[in-house]
């Protein structure tokens, strides 16, 4: 297998730490002048999202993880399964567990192409596109020409999540913009 | 025609790089005005130092850059040479960091019949001359280290390195840090302390950035031998090459270098200082990349 020197830390690299599959996300160097020199690094844990830091002697190495970002078009849950395909015209598909979907199981529509973290060729994590548009099907009516009142109120999407930061003219089937990374309104799309 | 790498500008604004000239200038001035020589010596050398924390660069055929002037200039001393300085570049291999680059810019003087004492304060006023007047406190080497918990005087000594090295990343202002113990004296003399013996070497610490290291040199050549060594054993226990002690130094020393302090200036961090960089590739042209 593969590894890496401290010396060819950087971001973005994939590593495997304690067996779990990480990215890291900073790398500093300290060496005092007339002292041993130490990298140390900050990782994200891939499974869990954690952040992790360790301090490595200079001269170490870790092994690299077998971690591939794919865009991957959603298609269909089954009740256990997430499954995507690949964009690249093989058609190949996979299926990523409620751990690996996480938190993004809330913005995945159907024919959206999101980014699939495949470690050993398994999906660990799924990342939706920054934007999303999601029709309401459940909120309090609308307010007609109610746009400069400012108050809000919570609306449910069709994925079953609940955004609280709606406008009161919003009704049911209304399509709204949201930002993936803040889970907050944006505009409404239609 | 493609448009080639995007990252071809420099590291460094064109604002900051004519402060670097204004500083290069500003320094030479001030050794001028002291009758200190400046000198010149090789950066291509057949030798290195033995030091185990410090890896040079070999050049096949030619020998080594040079990680510091300090054997070329102790030979200058040797060979009557008054107090001098070089302000050039010297490099240092893997190390890259936000304080790091492997070719670098030191300023390193020597002054005949100061001490240690004498010499921080010498620092004290290039410093003051660059950054503006400043307070300077003194700690030791252990008092950096006992600040980090659990580590104490008999931990190892990559555990002694790490606590030392981020004990100092935490000093506010400015701190000459002392009394080094005596397997980390490098070529500094041993004084003897109400702790027992220390070396007369200093660093300089400022805003958590260690700028300067400086020694009351040693100058008994068969300390040097042991020193050189026990370096080498060192290097031996961590699987890293030996190095050749350089037989040129050994003989100058041998001939006799009279009593002298020294001290290494990191340029390219005390610029950093000056301009509030974060990182070192701000303040140079051509980052190593």
């Amino acid at each position: 297998m593969a590894s890496y020197s401290t010396n060819e830390f950087r971001s973005g690299l994939k590593v495997l730490l304690e067996g779990d599959p990480c990215t890291i996300l900073e790398n500093e160097f300290v060496k005092p002048g007339k002292g041993q020199a130490f990298n140390r690094v900050k990782f994200r844990n891939l499974k869990s999202g954690r952040v992790w830091e360790r301090t490595f002697k200079s001269g170490e190495s870790i092994e690299a993880a077998d971690v591939l970002d794919l865009d991957m078009e959603y298609l269909y849950a089954d009740g256990e399964f997430w499954h995507f395909m690949r964009t690249d015209g093989s058609f190949e598909q996979v299926a990523a567990a409620a751990t690996a979907v996480g938190d993004a199981k809330d913005w995945l529509k159907e024919q959206d192409v999101c980014q699939v973290t495949l470690w050993n060729d398994d999906p660990i994590a799924v990342t939706p596109p920054n934007f999303v548009e999601l029709e309401v099907t459940e909120t309090d009516p609308g307010l007609k020409g109610d746009t400069a009142s400012g108050g809000t109120k919570p609306a449910t999407l069709s994925t079953g999540a609940i955004i609280k930061g709606v406008p009161l003219f919003i009704n049911i089937g209304d399509v709204l913009r949201i930002d993936t990374r803040t889970g907050e309104y944006v505009s409404r799309a239609k | 025609m493609s448009a080639g790498p995007s990252d071809w500008q420099p590291g460094a604004s064109i604002p900051a790089l004519v402060t670097r000239a204004q500083l290069l200038h500003r320094v030479r001035n001030y050794f001028q005005q002291q009758n200190v020589v400046e000198v010149q010596t090789p950066l291509l050398g057949r030798c290195t130092v033995t030091d185990p924390d410090i890896n040079s660069i070999p050049v096949p055929g030619y020998g080594y850059l040079q990680t510091s002037p300090e054997y070329f200039i102790k030979r200058l001393l040797a060979a009557g040479m008054p107090s001098c300085y070089q302000l050039g570049p010297v490099f240092r291999h893997a190390e890259r960091g936000r304080l790091h680059n492997p070719e670098f810019t030191l300023l390193e003087w020597y002054r005949l019949d100061y001490d240690d004492q004498q010499l921080m304060s010498e620092v004290k006023v290039l410093v003051d001359m660059v950054l503006g007047a400043g307070e300077y406190r003194q700690i030791t080497y252990w008092d950096i280290v006992a600040g980090r918990q659990g580590c104490s005087r008999s931990a190892p000594r990559a555990e002694l390195d790490l606590a030392f090295a981020e004990g100092c990343a935490q000093l506010p202002g400015r701190y000459f840090v002392v009394d080094y113990p005596p397997d980390q004296a490098a070529l500094a003399r041993l004084r003897h302390t109400a702790d027992g013996p220390a070396a007369a070497r200093f660093e300089l610490v400022v805003e958590g950035i260690e700028l300067a290291n400086g020694y009351w040199e040693l100058l008994a050549g068969e300390e040097h031998e042991h020193r050189f060594a026990r370096d080498n054993e060192v290097r031996a226990a961590r699987g890293l090459g030996m190095v050749t002690p350089d037989a040129h130094f050994l003989a100058a020393l041998a001939h006799g270098l009279p009593s002298c302090a020294g001290v290494a200036v990191g340029f390219d961090r005390l610029l950093m200082l000056a301009q509030g960089a974060s990182h070192i590739d701000e303040v140079l042209t051509f980052p190593h990349t």
